[in-house]
């Protein structure tokens, strides 16, 4: 392609350009003159017509450049409208149409980039000429270009085995894709694991999980990898390679049947270490398993409370009993593996607020108080009580405070509201008051119910007797007289005074946060990140799952907070848009690759060690370099010392042409 | 014209032209980004854009000044979120190099500016745009471009005494 | 009058090696001199501009100018040259690039005065006395050359049609120059460097000795260091311009050890050698630190004089902004 490139049109000939500027309804033309726009490109030199058009994204508009090109024999276009980001695909298209390569075109971003941030017309209009007219200048340097297809491998990863991921994975597998999922924890499960039951429609959490973790055991077409994390990832859509970190689990995880039998026998009578699962109101022993339904079904060793790690002299009663069977191995390490996929679905969730960082609440200090995700398991029978509220003490709570928006909704903490605290803060008012008839005050700043049956679960909640109290907690400190209550105090903007309530039992519902390593996840992906820290789609509306990385996709509340519902459905479309990309069977890119003009490269090796993708080779004295590994950075076109690579569509006369185009005015 | 951000003239009339080359994944997105927030800033900036900062030679800096642009913004992904790895911290090799160069030629050190703008920072974006207008709007123009020549008096020119 | 062509050389801002050169070309010169008639050569043969002034336009079939353009004369010089040659070469950094005395550009015409002929140290000039453009004394009047605030090369000055690279051009290459000139047939296109339109490595002898990745930690200049003499240059940490630079010279500077400083200019492709350079040079830079990428650049210790040591007038900017810009505004470039 590149010596047609060189021998194709340039700059040199008579080029008959068309430009065309869009009002984008008054989105453009409120603030930007577009008919003055319009004359001033109608004269610039190769311009043989300059229009303006109400929405030249619509129908009508593309059918007025297609309609010109045959009639007027155009051979550049330009489009003075919105960002590339948005309608570049869409007028490479119509003037594909129209018989032109799509390549023949510049788009001149006047509306994100000028009539949208400045309210001056005069001075949005002369930016805008000026951005037209470097594109007239520019789009007389392009070549013609073909788009570059690169086939899509249709294994996908999908990095987090929470809700998210786990539907991800088997709509994908059930489609017939292999599918890697990589889970950190020892089990699969995410937070929904730990939940009792699920709002509004209180089905058990268990109940609707477990059957699906089970099937992603018995999946064939899903590869679980548990205490596993990605560490590297490289490669472009359709053909991403992914190192995995393996952790040791101490245990053959094909040797072991899940018989449990090691964790009777361990040498502690009774776990000494809190239990993670159960946020730490319980405590296990040093072999365990994570909780009754973990998949896969394979116990695990911690070495830190492990008798043999710490002195070697255990008498391995573990050992022991596993027999024949083999299963525990102390000198496990530490691997890696590498998998192949075609596209990435990122489903890392998200962390709980600690609720320590608002110290005025007493959470960590004082007894009474814990975060909802602790009731839950408390309230779970398979929880550390079975089911039963008991209080630290013992004792089974008469009077519950339930303080909403814990880390939400706070600009000290994070602005952003976590979607599901009330609605969850509701359903643990009613599994308590089942379980306790304890009166319970629900403290809210704003009640929202936004969902299906949302709004009629509240009412239910309140008619069965919970107390609503809008106001926002100040404080919560123990009540005098040593009773062990605690106080709440705040101010009911309803009544319009403050009050102060004893209870036994405070439930903080804390809010949801981006996971601690949230950034690194980010950046092993080459994802971005929106201001709060979660991960950020490629478009809000449009494209809600997607990244801007192709073939990277995003599902559940790494995104942003969301409800089991909301998370579901975006791991179903996560997994469709990536079984999209996997049923075309190939991808075009865009053809902004670097080439090496062969015979005016020197050789000297500046550009090969600057590729951050090993795309340029050296070979009999000339660099060169591999379209297919080449992303289209420029980095090496800007170092060539003697200005022999070149990159499509970026190529050093297009720019300078474009300099010269916005500072012709000055 | 009304009292806007885009029209704070100052005493003297000068508007600086800064021309700006931002990345296509960070910094152009933060612009997009602005855009759709409907944030305000000076409309003093054309930007170029380029798929990565690494694509930016120091020759569009210094065409850029040489055509007299008063200042010259670059814009790329944080240091760690280069699209393309590390097509960034090319960027900022190259920029430290010239820089030095272009103030041991004694231009402002203001002129040529580069900043790490990610697609979520349009309020940064915004800001830096608005700092940099008015800081080179204090400074004046650039005055790079190289004048003509012309004795007042042209001189007679010969090899000899003349008698 | 003989029927040879006519060649005439001048020389304007340069130091002389330029005439050197020619010089250099040892027997070749006898072969030049004896198929061609050199009409004006100021600094060999003698010879007035009046003789020049009295040949028809186009008389010459060419004229090599070395040197910059800084003073009046100089200029009005070449614009005579220009009218009375066909072929008008730049010969040489200093006609081609604006060379070292382009270096100058660095600073305006009243600095460069008071630094010649008052502050420095060496200087004597107690009444601060200054070259006049004119001087009257007994009835006598002399005259001096109108001193420029800026350097110029000879393309910004007038049509150039060739280009002889180099700080000396080498034999080679004024030998193919004038070979090619004489012969009449196959010259390249108006504007052409009568060079190679590679870098200089492609030439170098040390160029397979160049690993593939070179990440520098630290720069060094040729004085601090023992040069290996077969390893490439960059290799070693030395400042080698080789991969912006054109080939054609036979890579002498490497050859006695030291690293190219850029004088046959850039290729075709470049239009600022010196910001083309640095690019190179500081991608190579091994640190994705700001603090340390400066300390390792500090290493570089005149980014100006080491990448427009022969360019700066041929630059974009072409010279630093002037302390006291003049009234007269240019017309914009390009």
């Amino acid at each position: 392609m590149t010596e047609a490139n060189l021998s194709a049109g340039n700059g040199n000939g008579s080029p008959r350009i068309g430009v065309y500027v869009c009002h984008c309804g008054t989105n453009i033309s409120a603030t930007i003159d577009v008919v003055a726009a319009r004359d001033v490109a109608e004269n610039l030199p190769g311009v043989v017509l300059s229009r303006e058009y109400k929405y030249m994204c619509s129908d009508p508009g593309q059918e007025i450049i297609k309609d010109d090109i045959r009639e007027l024999g155009l051979d550049r276009i330009v489009v003075a409208s919105c960002s590339p980001c948005l309608h570049e695909e869409t007028f490479r298209n119509a003037i594909a149409d129209g018989g032109l390569n799509p390549y023949f075109f510049q788009m001149v971003n006047i509306r994100e980039h000028a009539s949208w941030v400045h309210k001056d017309i005069k001075a949005a209009t002369a930016k805008a000429n000026d951005l037209i007219r470097a594109a007239v200048r520019r789009v007389r340097f392009h070549r013609p270009l073909e788009a570059r297809r690169v086939p899509i491998d249709p294994r996908v990863l999908v990095v987090g085995g929470g809700i998210a991921g786990i539907h991800s994975a088997l709509t994908l597998a059930d489609a017939g894709k292999k599918v890697y999922l990589v889970e950190r924890e020892p089990s699969i499960g995410g937070h929904m694991a730990m939940f009792d039951k699920t709002f509004p429609t209180l089905d058990c959490a268990a109940c609707i999980l477990t059957p699906k973790m089970t099937q992603v055991r018995a999946h064939p077409n899903i590869e679980v990898m548990t205490m596993s994390e990605v560490v590297e990832i490289d490669g472009f859509v359709g053909n991403y390679r992914a190192k995995i970190k393996h952790k040791p689990r101490y245990i053959l995880e094909d040797a072991c049947v899940g018989c449990l039998e090691c964790i009777d026998v361990c040498v502690f009578r009774n776990g000494k270490t809190p239990d993670e699962f159960n946020l730490g109101l319980s405590k296990r022993k040093p072999i365990y398993i994570p909780f009754p339904q973990a998949v896969p079904q394979v116990v695990l060793i911690d070495p830190e409370g492990c008798i043999e790690f710490r002195t070697g002299r255990c008498k391995k009663t573990c050992v022991e009993v596993c027999a024949e069977r083999n299963a525990i191995d102390f000198t496990q390490e530490e691997t890696f593996s590498e998998v192949e996929i075609g596209s990435v679905i990122i489903s890392t969730g998200f962390k709980a607020f600690d609720a320590r960082r608002l110290p005025q609440y007493g959470y960590g200090r004082l007894d009474p108080v814990y975060t909802a995700l602790e009731v839950e398991r408390l309230v779970n029978a398979s929880g550390p009580t079975e089911g039963e509220i008991v209080l630290r003490d013992g004792s089974k709570p008469k009077k519950v405070g339930i303080i909403h928006c814990i880390g939400s909704r706070d600009k000290n903490t994070n602005v952003h509201c976590s979607r599901v605290c009330c609605m969850y803060s509701l359903k643990l008012a009613h599994l308590v008051k089942e379980k306790t008839d304890a009166e319970i005050y629900e403290f809210f700043i704003d009640m929202r119910t936004g969902g299906k049956g949302f709004e009629e679960f509240m009412l239910r909640v309140k008619e069965e007797g919970v107390t609503m109290i809008r106001g926002k907690v100040a404080e919560v400190y123990p009540e005098a007289g040593n009773t062990g209550r605690v106080v709440l105090q705040a101010e009911d903007t309803f009544l319009g005074m403050v009050r102060k309530i004893p209870v036994d039992m405070v439930i903080l519902a804390t809010g949801i946060e981006p996971q601690a390593d949230a950034e690194d996840v980010r950046r092993t992906f080459n994802i971005s990140c929106s201001t709060g820290g979660f991960f950020t789609e490629r478009h809000p509306k449009l494209a809600p799952v997607s990244t801007f990385t192709d073939g990277v996709f995003l599902a559940g509340a790494c995104q942003a907070p969301k409800d089991i519902p909301d998370t579901v459905a975006q791991a179903g479309a996560a997994a469709a848009e990536a079984l999209a990309l996997i049923d075309a069977g190939h991808i075009e890119l865009e053809p902004n690759t670097a080439f090496v003009v062969e015979e005016e490269c020197s050789g000297c090796k500046t550009c090969v060690g600057l590729c951050p993708f090993s795309a340029i080779g050296y070979d009999e004295g000339k660099a060169s370099i591999n379209e297919v590994l080449c992303k289209g950075c420029g980095t090496c076109v800007a170092a060539c010392p003697s200005g022999s690579i070149r990159q499509n569509l970026f190529e050093d006369e297009e720019i300078f042409e474009e300099i010269v185009g916005v500072m012709a005015n000055v | 014209m009304s009292e806007s951000v885009d029209t704070q003239v100052a005493g003297n009339g000068f508007e600086p032209m800064i021309v700006a080359f931002f990345c296509n994944w960070c910094t152009y997105m933060a612009a997009d980004l602005a855009g759709t927030s409907r944030m305000k800033y000076a409309p003093n900036v054309r930007v170029i854009r380029v798929m990565c900062s690494g694509r930016v030679d120091p020759q569009f800096v210094l065409d850029a000044m040489a055509q007299g642009a008063d200042g010259v913004l670059l814009g790329g992904c944080h240091p760690g979120d280069c699209h393309y790895q590390e097509g960034n911290y090319k960027a900022l090799r190259r920029y430290r190099l010239l820089k030095r160069l272009l103030t041991d030629l004694g231009i402002d050190e203001e002129r040529i500016r580069l900043e790490w703008i990610s697609a979520a920072e349009a309020d940064r974006l915004r800001d830096v745009v608005n700092e940099m207008t008015e800081q080179i709007r204090s400074l004046g123009p650039a005055n790079l471009q190289v004048p003509q020549e012309q004795f007042v008096k042209p001189v007679p020119i010969s090899l000899e005494v003349s008698v | 009058m003989s029927d040879k062509p006519k060649v005439a050389f001048y020389w304007c801002a340069s130091c002389g090696g330029c005439e050197e050169a020619i010089v250099d070309l040892a027997e070749q010169l006898l072969d030049v001199a004896a198929a061609v008639e050199i009409v004006f050569w100021p600094v060999a043969v003698d010879g007035k501009r009046s003789d020049i002034e009295a040949m028809e336009d186009g008389e010459i079939l060419a004229t090599f100018i070395n040197g910059a353009i800084r003073t009046t004369e100089q200029e009005e010089m070449v614009h005579l040259l220009r009218q009375k040659s066909q072929v008008l070469l730049a010969f040489g950094s200093c006609a081609h690039l604006g060379g070292i005395p382009g270096l100058a550009n660095q600073f305006d015409r009243e600095t460069i005065l008071e630094t010649v002929f008052d502050s420095t140290p060496s200087t004597v000039n107690p009444e601060k006395v200054r070259p006049q453009l004119e001087f009257t004394e007994n009835g006598h009047s002399v005259d001096l050359p109108g001193f420029y605030e800026t350097v110029r090369t000879l393309d910004q000055v007038t049509e150039v049609d060739y280009i002889v690279p180099g700080c000396a051009p080498t034999p080679n290459i004024i030998g193919g120059a004038v070979g090619a000139l004489l012969s009449g047939d196959d010259l390249p296109p108006a504007g052409t460097v009568l060079a190679p339109d590679t870098a200089l490595c492609d030439e170098c002898g040390r160029k397979e000795t160049k690993p593939e990745v070179v990440a520098i930690s630290e720069w060094k200049r040729p004085h601090e260091v023992l040069i290996d003499e077969d390893l490439c240059l960059l290799a070693q940490g030395l400042v080698c311009l080789g991969p912006a630079t054109r080939a054609g010279c036979g890579s002498l500077c490497i050859g006695a050890n030291m690293p190219c400083s850029g004088c046959f200019g850039p290729t075709s492709r470049v239009r600022d050698y010196g910001g083309k350079a640095l690019g190179a040079i500081a991608s190579l830079v091994d640190s994705d630190d700001e603090a340390e990428i400066d300390k390792i650049l500090a290493g570089i210790p005149d980014p100006v004089g080491t990448f427009y040591r022969y360019s700066l007038p041929a630059s974009r900017l072409r010279r630093a902004p002037m302390e006291r810009p003049l009234e007269v505004a240019a017309p914009k470039g390009e």
